[in-house]
Parts: structure tokens; C-alpha cells; sequence
């Protein structure tokens, strides 16, 4: 069993008329197996609405399973007992970096966690330090976080959950909000943790650039996973993924119109390189 | 416009008073106001300025920040000086005109009244200023610790407080942006009687409702994703303790509490009729 | 019919801490009837730039002309200019407050002095515009999703019937398919109605795809102004400012330099697959 392992899981919710009485239900989560191995990579595409968001809360028990059962490190997220345990076992980055920010100032904010927690002073204050230079934050630590970029913010934000040790973050669209350069940062930022902490990434996002370094990719469409593999494979599958509200990179989307012109490239080029390299054998 | 306003913002920087113990700053400023008004002299109100100009120098707050803070609370203090001014009556008359007399006691009153307003809401910037929010409540919590034995939820109350303050910025910001959003679409808030000024409120009153409450919810989110649990069983990155510093202070409080009660009792300083 | 900066100057706070001379000296015309991109990182001034287009910011110095007069002249009608020049804050859904669409939309008209009546029409016409589903009419705007809530807001503007539309990142959080459907319905608009637009946008491609002239801001000056083939020929100058041009100008580059026959100014995919296929075939 991986770190995130969901099996049948479902997720439903009321829906209410203008009175507020029950008319129905939704299912936001239909029946999603998800299998995530310890230090792993893995991106969940899919539009808003698609249910990737609230996956992603299952990960924190934030939400709990209408049905079926989500495993964080190996505890049933149902079990009151184990709730801070699978909290701190998954930490969780959102979308607007204005509101996740609870300190006033960088490093208060990022010791929010090790207090709650319970971690003895001395020992926070290495935890801050540490996890704020991992995240190239370090010479901020006495700034206020109005004051810094959203890109820094969202940077604060995950040294806020490095703070607290997790075996794996959950990153729910954290660059949505950003320009190129605060997407660049963030993105840079989230790969050099993985390949120093060997922390799992689990990366949620709709920019299709950010995903190409993924071990695994999953597509959701309306509460199911529809699409599942390497960022080559499903990114090959260009007509398909436009039907779920994605899309593809446009030097993956290029190659693919040279091909429907004839020339014969192979699927899922992801990187300039390779359409260049792929070109100059073609001549 | 509305991000003019510095009040119970936190100005960071390396000072003396930064480095205090916040309990320190919370009742030194609690001491200095009382002192404010237990006395009601020229001599005591000197002492005051003295101690209040040495406590802003050594904070390293620019001052044009701490009078910056003044602005939110100006009609307030027009308001105090004019009543003072025109309804207490006492000693020779100064000046009459129609209906109103200004008399000594008058104008003595609404000056130091106005003085006092204006040093109560300094010394408290100062405070603030110079606390980061964290701090602030950190040393209210620890104040009002006993309190939690008649179930007062002390940490609670402390923890909205700090919310608060890192907010406000943010939703004055965020009040800014609506109001141009909706000058673009041609509204008007500032021609129209009463009624309709305050009905040209609501297109900026309900997006900052719906944006207050969409970020407490993904805040409360946060705080949750992040194991927060109430006070229990937490641990603290800055817990308080009293150094050599803050003792000092206590000290030099306490003796300045003694010197404006004493030059106000015992300096014969007078300038006209103050 | 045409909108004009000269010299403007913008400074932010002057005389405090937080002083920032947000524009400088920024010239330049727009056209009745372009389809212009505005370009810059955050910080650059281009929603300060904005801001004076419709006179919600007041420049310090220099000057602004709407279809020649100065909006700065005495007397001058401000909220007329911001009827016609009509501008889409970032996450506009964020200034919805009407109980439901329709009464939303008319908000506009309504502050322009016209009658229930054809206050209604027009929010009808607007919504149509953007392509909303008459179906949802009635509905609290609070309730749709983010790609209709911004079609509302959009409509919002629309509905006052401005000669200029300035939309502010348009496409901010929306999913591929809401991005390209949005984009879509502007230049559809802009093409129906034959109105200004001008594209404030983070994306390149997205930019390069739909206007017919890219002004580029950086540290509050006008850097580039031009075709976005002509702006994009400046790439290596973009990348020292944290921009960058579209990935497909990157690859004719590349495959120039590995001695294709291409042209190096395609910034588009179809304008990129055409160069090439002819390189193929001769």
C-alpha cells in the first residue's frame, strides 16, 4: 500500500433548493481507486468541477468518505483517533496564498504547525529555519507576508508544511493564482524538496507545463479518474484530454498538428528539445 | 486611500522596544494611559511627552508612521475639543460670539483633553507597532491566563485577535479594488443625499461580505490542514519569558508613573492659564 | 475615436515609506477598433496603466485624451469616459452582489440613468454577447460556476455599451477550456461589435493567438509596442525582464539555428506548422 491509497472512494453532498431543504444529492467523488507510492511524483489534472479538490481534502481528512476508505500512511482517515496523525503525515498547500497564511510575520507563520503539534521550542526553530531555506525564504523570515509576492507567499506556505515533517504534501492548484514567474518559483521550489527530502508531491493543478515531470499523471472527470500514466502517455492522447476541458503543451500540441499533417513524429513530445532533435531526423 | 491607515499595524524592524517581552508593552501602555489621566497638569503632561518622544525615538518607528495613525480618529478628537471648548464653563471668558462662550477652563480643558487622546492613541501604536500580532496576543493570553479558570476561553479570544489583525490590511485592500470595480461600472458614492449614499454602499458591502466569509472558510481550512487544535497541548516558537530588559522597563515605568504623579503635585510650573 | 497617453507619470504614495513611481513616462495611441495585448510582470504598472485609461487613477503628470479632448480638462465627465471605456477588473465575479444575474448586469445601465426597461434589454443583449444561458437569468450569480460567473461580470461592463473594452487577466484561474472559451468570446466580440479591446494577460501564447499589436511594460516603462511577431523577435530582451516569448517562437529558433529553412517570426502553433511543412516540401 502506497502513501495515499483510496479505494471505492465516494464522496456525496446535499443538494437544496432556495428553502435549504434536500433535493438531492451530488457526488462530487464517484467510486476513485488511487494507488500513490512513498516518494512519488504525481499530478492530478482535470477542470474545475472535475473533483480534484475535494480528492486532494480526503488526503487531510479535511473531508471524510461517503463511502468506501482513503489510507494516509496506512490509517483509515475515518478514525477519529488518527485524524493529527494523518494531518501531519499530509501536509496541504491551497490555492489563494493570502489565505493560508496565519502568522504575521514569515517565521511565526511557518512555526504555526510545530506548535500545534507540540514540538519543543529549540526544536521549532531549527524546523523554521531549515524549511525556509529549503524553500529559498530564508532572508524573509522577519518580513510580514503582505509584503512578499504571491509566489513568496505560496513559497512560505510550503515551508509551513515542511515545518511539520510530512511524508507527503498535498499542493491543491497552488499556482492558480500566480503569474509565469510566481509559477516558476513555486514549481522549482516543490522539485528541489522532492529530490532533497524524498517527500511524496502530490501536485494538482491545470497547468499542463507543470506536470511533464510527473512519475504519474491522473485525469478526473466529474468525480471519476478517466485518464491514468506517464505524462508521455496521456499527453499522446491529445483529443481525448481536450474532450475533458484540458489541454496540452504547446510544443506537445504543435508536434501534433505537424503529425496530422503527415509528418511522421512520435507521440507525446513534452520538450522543445525533443520536437527540434525529432525534426532534424525527419530531414 | 484606505491603505493610509497604519493604526494597529505591526512595523518591523530591529529596536530596543521590539525586543520586548509583549506583557511588558501591554501594561506599560496600560500604565502610561492611566497615567494620562490621573493628572491634569502642565508640568505632568511635559513628563509625558518626554517619556512618550524617548519611547518613539528608541522604537525606530518613524514618526510621520505613529502620526499617520492619528487620521482614523480626527473627527472623534474635533468632536471632543469642540464640546469641551464651547460647554465647560469655568474661570475668566475668553471670547464670546452669539451663542457661544469660550471660557478659560474651556479651552484648558479641550487642550489637554485633546492631548491625552492623542498620547493615548500614539502610546498604544506604539504597541502595536512595535508587537507583532503574534506577540500581542501571546502576551494577552499569558495576562489573561487566571481568567481561564472562570471560563473565559482565553486562547481563543486571543487567537481572533491576531486573525484580525493580519486581515485588516487585506480587507482594506480589498475594499479599494471593489469600489473601483464598481466606479467602473458607473457607481457614484460620493454625490446624493444620505439615503442614497448609504444605499451605494451595498454593491461594495456585499462583495466584501461574500470575500470576508471566503476567506475565513479557507482559512479556517488552513488552520485545520495545519493540526491546529486549540491550545491544548501546544507548544510555543517565542514562549515568554521575562529577561534583564524588560524588568528594566517595568522599572523605568514605574518611576515615570511616580514623577508625573510628583511634578504634577509639586512643580509650580504655569504658562498662562495652563 | 481613439485613446491617447502622453508623458504619463504615476506616483504612488508620494512623500512616504511606501513612494513608488509606478509609471513612467508612458506614450502611446490606441485606435478605435484594435485589438491590442498589454504584457509586464507583476509590479510592471500595467493595472496601474489601465487605471488611467478610464481616469479611476490620476496621473501626476503627462496627460490622457479620449478621441482627442483631455479627460483631465475641467468639467470633464468622468463617468461618461467609464461608460465608454469599460474596464474588467482581475477576478471580476469577486464584485457581483445583485440577487440575480440579470439585475446584476443591469447595474451599469442603471447607473447610466436608463429606464427598467432598457436597462434590461441591454443586460439581455450584454449576457447574449458573452454567450450566458438565458436559462440562468434569474439566478443568484453567487451560485454558478467560475467561467459563468466571470461571463456576468464581463456582461456587467458590456452592458453600458463601452467603445473600449480593457479586460485585466481575464482568464486568471479558469481551467484550459474555460480560458480558451472566454478568449474566444472576446475576440468574437471584438469582431461582432468592431470595439477596442485591450488584453492585459500573463500569457504569451494566449496573447500572441489574438491581438494585433503587444504593448510590453516593465518597471513602469513601455519597453516594446508593436506586431507580436515584431515583439517576440525581442525574446532574449523579454527573458532579462522574467518574460519570455511563446514556446513555438523558441522552437524556430532552435530549428533555424540547426539550419532549417523557416522564418523565425511565427507565434502561433498554425503560423509554426505552416513554416515548417514548407520547409518539408519545398
Amino acid at each position: 500500500m502506497g502513501i495515499v491509497h483510496a479505494e471505492k472512494l465516494i464522496y456525496e453532498y446535499d443538494k437544496r433548493d432556495e428553502e435549504g431543504n434536500v433535493i438531492g444529492t451530488n457526488r462530487a467523488i464517484d467510486g476513485v481507486d488511487i494507488d500513490i507510492p512513498q516518494g512519488s511524483f504525481v499530478a492530478i489534472l482535470g477542470h474545475n468541477g472535475s473533483g480534484k479538490s475535494t480528492l486532494a481534502k480526503h488526503m487531510n481528512a479535511l473531508l471524510l468518505p461517503s463511502g468506501g476508505t482513503i489510507w494516509v500512511d496506512g490509517k483509515d482517515t475515518k478514525d477519529p483517533a488518527e485524524i493529527w496523525n494523518v494531518r501531519q503525515a499530509a501536509g496541504m498547500v491551497f490555492q489563494n496564498p493570502d489565505n493560508q497564511i496565519i502568522g504575521t510575520v514569515v517565521e511565526e507563520d511557518v512555526g504555526f504547525g510545530p506548535e500545534n503539534l507540540g514540538v519543543p521550542t529549540d526544536e521549532i526553530w531549527k524546523r523554521v529555519e531549515n524549511s525556509l531555506r529549503s524553500v529559498g525564504m530564508l532572508e524573509y523570515r522577519k518580513d510580514s507576508p503582505n509584503k512578499l509576492s504571491g509566489g513568496q507567499k505560496q513559497r512560505v506556505a510550503i515551508a509551513g508544511v515542511i515545518a511539520m515533517e510530512p511524508k507527503c504534501i498535498v499542493l491543491d492548484e497552488p499556482t492558480a493564482m500566480l503569474d509565469p514567474n510566481g509559477r516558476r518559483e513555486v514549481i522549482l521550489a516543490v522539485e528541489k524538496l522532492k529530490a532533497e527530502k524524498n517527500v511524496t508531491v502530490i501536485l494538482i493543478t491545470h497547468y499542463m507545463e507543470e506536470v511533464i515531470d510527473a512519475d504519474q499523471v491522473f485525469v478526473m472527470d466529474d468525480g471519476h479518474i478517466v485518464m491514468h500514466g506517464t505524462p508521455r502517455e496521456i499527453f499522446g492522447r491529445v483529443d481525448e484530454l481536450k474532450a475533458y476541458r484540458m489541454d496540452v503543451p504547446q510544443v506537445t500540441m504543435l508536434a501534433e498538428e505537424l503529425r496530422k499533417r503527415g509528418l511522421s513524429l512520435p507521440r507525446g513530445i513534452l520538450r522543445r528539445e525533443e520536437l527540434v532533435e525529432a525534426l532534424c531526423r525527419l530531414r | 486611500m484606505v491603505r493610509d491607515i497604519t493604526i494597529g499595524q505591526y512595523y518591523p524592524t530591529e529596536s530596543f522596544i521590539h525586543r520586548l517581552d509583549p506583557r511588558v508593552k501591554i501594561v506599560c501602555t496600560l500604565l502610561f494611559i492611566v497615567s494620562l489621566f490621573i493628572q491634569n497638569s502642565l508640568p505632568g503632561y511635559v513628563v509625558a511627552t518626554i517619556f512618550l518622544a524617548a519611547v518613539i525615538k528608541m522604537s525606530k518607528v518613524p514618526v510621520g508612521f505613529i502620526v499617520k495613525g492619528l487620521k482614523p480618529i480626527v473627527i472623534l478628537l474635533l468632536f471632543t475639543v469642540v464640546m469641551n471648548l464651547f460647554l465647560t464653563r469655568g474661570g475668566a471668558e475668553l471670547v464670546q460670539f452669539w451663542i457661544f462662550t469660550i471660557t478659560e477652563s474651556g479651552l484648558k480643558t479641550s487642550v489637554f483633553m485633546a492631548v491625552r487622546l492623542i498620547y493615548l492613541v500614539m502610546g498604544s501604536s506604539i504597541m502595536t507597532f512595535t508587537t507583532s500580532p503574534n506577540g500581542l496576543t501571546d502576551g494577552l493570553e499569558k495576562l489573561l491566563h487566571p481568567l481561564n479558570r472562570v471560563n473565559v476561553p482565553v486562547h481563543e479570544v486571543a487567537m481572533m485577535m491576531s486573525i484580525a489583525l493580519r486581515f485588516i490590511p487585506i480587507l482594506l485592500e480589498e475594499t479599494d479594488k471593489i469600489m473601483k470595480a464598481q466606479q467602473a461600472r458607473g457607481a457614484d458614492f460620493e454625490t446624493g443625499n444620505i439615503i442614497q449614499r448609504a444605499k451605494s454602499m451595498i454593491p461594495i458591502l456585499v462583495p466584501l461580505f461574500v470575500s470576508a466569509f471566503r476567506r475565513a472558510n479557507d482559512l479556517a481550512m488552513a488552520m485545520e490542514a495545519r493540526c491546529y487544535h486549540g491550545g491544548e497541548g501546544r507548544t510555543r516558537m517565542k514562549p515568554l519569558k521575562y529577561k534583564r530588559e524588560d524588568r528594566l522597563a517595568y522599572a523605568v515605568t514605574v518611576f515615570y508613573l511616580v514623577l508625573i504623579f510628583a511634578v504634577g503635585r509639586f512643580v509650580p510650573l504655569r504658562l498662562w492659564i495652563f | 475615436m481613439s485613446i491617447a497617453l502622453e508623458h504619463v507619470n504615476y506616483i504612488y504614495s508620494p512623500g512616504t515609506a511606501y513612494e513608488k513611481h509606478a509609471l513612467k513616462d508612458v506614450s502611446f495611441e490606441i485606435g478605435q477598433g484594435q485589438f491590442v495585448g498589454i504584457i509586464g510582470h507583476t509590479g510592471s504598472g500595467k493595472s496601474t496603466l489601465i487605471q488611467h485609461l478610464n481616469g479611476l487613477a490620476k496621473a501626476t503628470s503627462g496627460d490622457v485624451s479620449y478621441n482627442g479632448e483631455s479627460i483631465y480638462a475641467e468639467g470633464y465627465d468622468m463617468r461618461k469616459l467609464r461608460s465608454q471605456v469599460g474596464l474588467v477588473f482581475q477576478y471580476p465575479e469577486h464584485q457581483l452582489f445583485e440577487v440575480d444575474v440579470l439585475s446584476d448586469v443591469c447595474f451599469g445601465p442603471k447607473n447610466q440613468g436608463f429606464s427598467q426597461e432598457e436597462c434590461e434589454k441591454r443586460a439581455r443583449e450584454a449576457l447574449g454577447l458573452v454567450g450566458f444561458p438565458e436559462k440562468y437569468y434569474r439566478q443568484s450569480p453567487f451560485e454558478l460556476s467560475g467561467g459563468q460567473k466571470r461571463r456576468v461580470a464581463i456582461a456587467g461592463i458590456l452592458a453600458m455599451h463601452p467603445k473600449v473594452l480593457i479586460l485585466d487577466e481575464p482568464t486568471a484561474g479558469l481551467d484550459p477550456k474555460g480560458r480558451d472559451e472566454i478568449l474566444d468570446q472576446i475576440e468574437h466580440l471584438h469582431k461582432e461589435t468592431g470595439m477596442t479591446v485591450i488584453l492585459v494577460s500573463h500569457s504569451m501564447e494566449d496573447i500572441a493567438r489574438y491581438v494585433e499589436r503587444i504593448i510590453v511594460m516593465n518597471r513602469g516603462q513601455k519597453m516594446l509596442d508593436g506586431a507580436p511577431a515584431e515583439v517576440f523577435q525581442h525574446y532574449r530582451e523579454l527573458e532579462k525582464v522574467g518574460l519570455a516569448a511563446p514556446q513555438v517562437t523558441y522552437i524556430m529558433h532552435d530549428l533555424k539555428e540547426r539550419g532549417f529553412d523557416v522564418p523565425a517570426d511565427a507565434t502561433t502553433i498554425e503560423e509554426a506548422a505552416d513554416e515548417i511543412m514548407r520547409s518539408f516540401h519545398g
